[in-house]
């Protein structure tokens, strides 16, 4: 579905070629999800035929042009108003895989962790990366309404879409094997698991409160 | 215990040329807290070198390790046994005058906190320093100014704390942790009071002076802060079980961003 919108809200912006378009919606994602030109054809015959977009000419060079259409706009706008459905996930190997890994005969769950973990942080490592360097390229450009400082901020917004979604991986694999570590270790004693309480305190909240870490008195300047 | 045999015990550092000498170097560490039955293991074995222009992060578990590692790595706390390299001197040798010397020469910290003097400005906390090796009044204010220029903040310098932001706070200590020829920062949970994009702007400065020659070891429980460091390295029970290094340049160009439409995604 992304693609079909994607593809109505480039045209908005006025007639457009197959090609250009492809290349438009790229440079907006940063060719995060890249796209091929017959996919971009076989998307605008579909949207030809349920009426939202319309051939229009050709440019001088010879490319045929397309245009939205009332209908194609109102969908559009649709779009824009209706949140993304999250009630029907799609499938998430890496979910999978860790409820497979629970009890599975010689499959250590932890190492399946660990290991996803370091491809997980590797790739935000990499995405904050690339990050760092679209902010400068937007920082540079603020106030300029330009079609470059349009594809800066786009490409930004879709890295950090990227950085947020890796990194609540990265917790839920922090947060699975905590879990795994404090079960097995209550199996281990025989004990029912403990109370869910003040074993693991997190640290951000009491020093924010004001409290001040006893040591950090007698670090500063590196004095005793 | 799961079997960890699969997990690397040493990780290789990365291949560097000889004559860059790292600014910190942690040699088989180990810190042993009590004795007996109730003896706790809080490191053993860790090896770490961290080069000029370098941001590491440090990550893992509560208990793993973390936090006594950084105290450590600054001469806060000494270790049961190993070594401790700063600029080319192994600090658990060292006598007490010399750790104290070294320590207020070679090595800053950063706080969750930001533990600055709220009855100094901004200019006299990163003055502060450079004062207490020595420096007159007037060439440690003209060295804090400079450090303050060049990370952006001169136009804090006259500012007291309490007028000043948590995110300004925190920018102004990190300017404190390396004014003058230091150039290692141990960063312990430094964005842990601040906001998402104030967290950021704090690393992304973290970052830019490591990038412009400093060390940096920053502990972390946020994996997206940790991903601003060139490695990471995960601790779990006092050992450093994995590392990761964030791809060459070269690679990174090849992918994404405006201007690669049309050539291969991310993946």
């Amino acid at each position: 579905m992304s693609i079909r919108h994607g593809l109505l809200a480039l045209l908005e912006q006025g007639p457009r070629y197959g090609s250009q378009l492809r290349t438009e919606f790229e440079s907006r994602t940063g060719a995060t999800w890249p796209l091929n030109v017959g996919q971009v054809y076989t998307t605008l015959s579909r949207l030809e035929r349920d009426g939202m977009v319309a051939p229009d000419g050709d440019d001088d060079a010879g490319h045929p042009l397309y245009a939205i259409t009332d209908a194609g706009r109102a969908e559009l706008h649709q779009w824009f108003e209706r949140p993304v459905d999250r009630t029907s996930p799609p499938r998430d190997e890496l979910a999978i895989k860790l409820a497979m890994a629970i009890g599975a005969p010689g499959v250590d769950i932890r190492a399946v962790i660990q290991a996803q973990r370091h491809a997980t942080l590797k790739a935000m490592q990499d995405y904050t990366r690339l990050k760092a360097q679209a902010l400068i390229a937007v920082e540079s450009g603020v106030g300029q309404e330009t079609h470059r400082g349009r594809d800066d901020m786009a490409w930004l917004l879709v890295l950090e879409q990227l950085i947020f979604q890796t990194e609540a991986e990265a917790r839920w694999l922090d947060h699975s094997e905590s879990r795994l570590v404090r079960l097995s270790a209550s199996a281990a004693r025989g004990a029912t698991p403990p109370q869910a309480g003040p074993s693991e305190p997190s640290p951000a909240p009491a020093a924010a409160a004001g409290g001040r870490k006893p040591r950090s008195a007698s670090a500063r300047f590196g004095r005793h | 215990m799961p079997d960890q045999s699969h997990l690397p015990q040493q990780p290789q550092q990365p291949q560097q040329p000889s004559r860059i000498q790292p600014v910190l170097q942690l040699e088989q560490l180990t810190r042993v807290h009590g004795s007996g039955a109730t003896e706790v293991h809080a490191l053993r074995g860790v090896n770490l070198s961290v080069l000029p222009g370098e941001l590491v992060a440090v990550m893992g578990p509560s208990g793993s390790g973390k936090s006594t590692l950084l105290t450590i790595a600054g001469g806060l706390d000494s270790p049961t046994s190993g070594r401790v390299v700063v600029e080319g001197t192994d600090i658990t040798r060292a006598s007490r005058k010399q750790l104290a010397t070294l320590r207020r020469r070679s090595i800053g910290y950063v706080f969750q906190d930001y533990n600055l003097i709220p009855a100094l400005t901004a200019a006299e906390n990163v003055s502060l320093p450079r004062e207490l090796d020595g420096l007159s009044a007037r060439k440690a204010r003209v060295s804090a100014l400079a450090a303050l220029e060049e990370m952006d903040l001169g136009h804090l310098a006259d500012r007291f704390p309490d007028e000043m932001s948590g995110g300004q706070q925190q920018r102004v200590a990190i300017a404190r942790a390396l004014v003058g020829d230091r150039r290692l920062v141990l960063a312990d949970e430094p964005t842990g009071a601040l906001d998402s994009e104030t967290g950021e702007s704090v690393l992304a400065l973290l970052r830019a002076r490591c990038e412009a020659g400093a060390a940096g070891i920053l502990v972390t429980h946020e994996p997206r802060f940790a991903a601003w460091a060139d490695r990471v390295v995960f601790l779990r029970d006092g050992s450093v079980v994995d590392e990761t290094m964030r791809s060459g340049a070269e690679s990174l160009l090849a992918v994404g961003g405006p201007d690669a439409a049309g050539q291969a995604g991310l993946k």
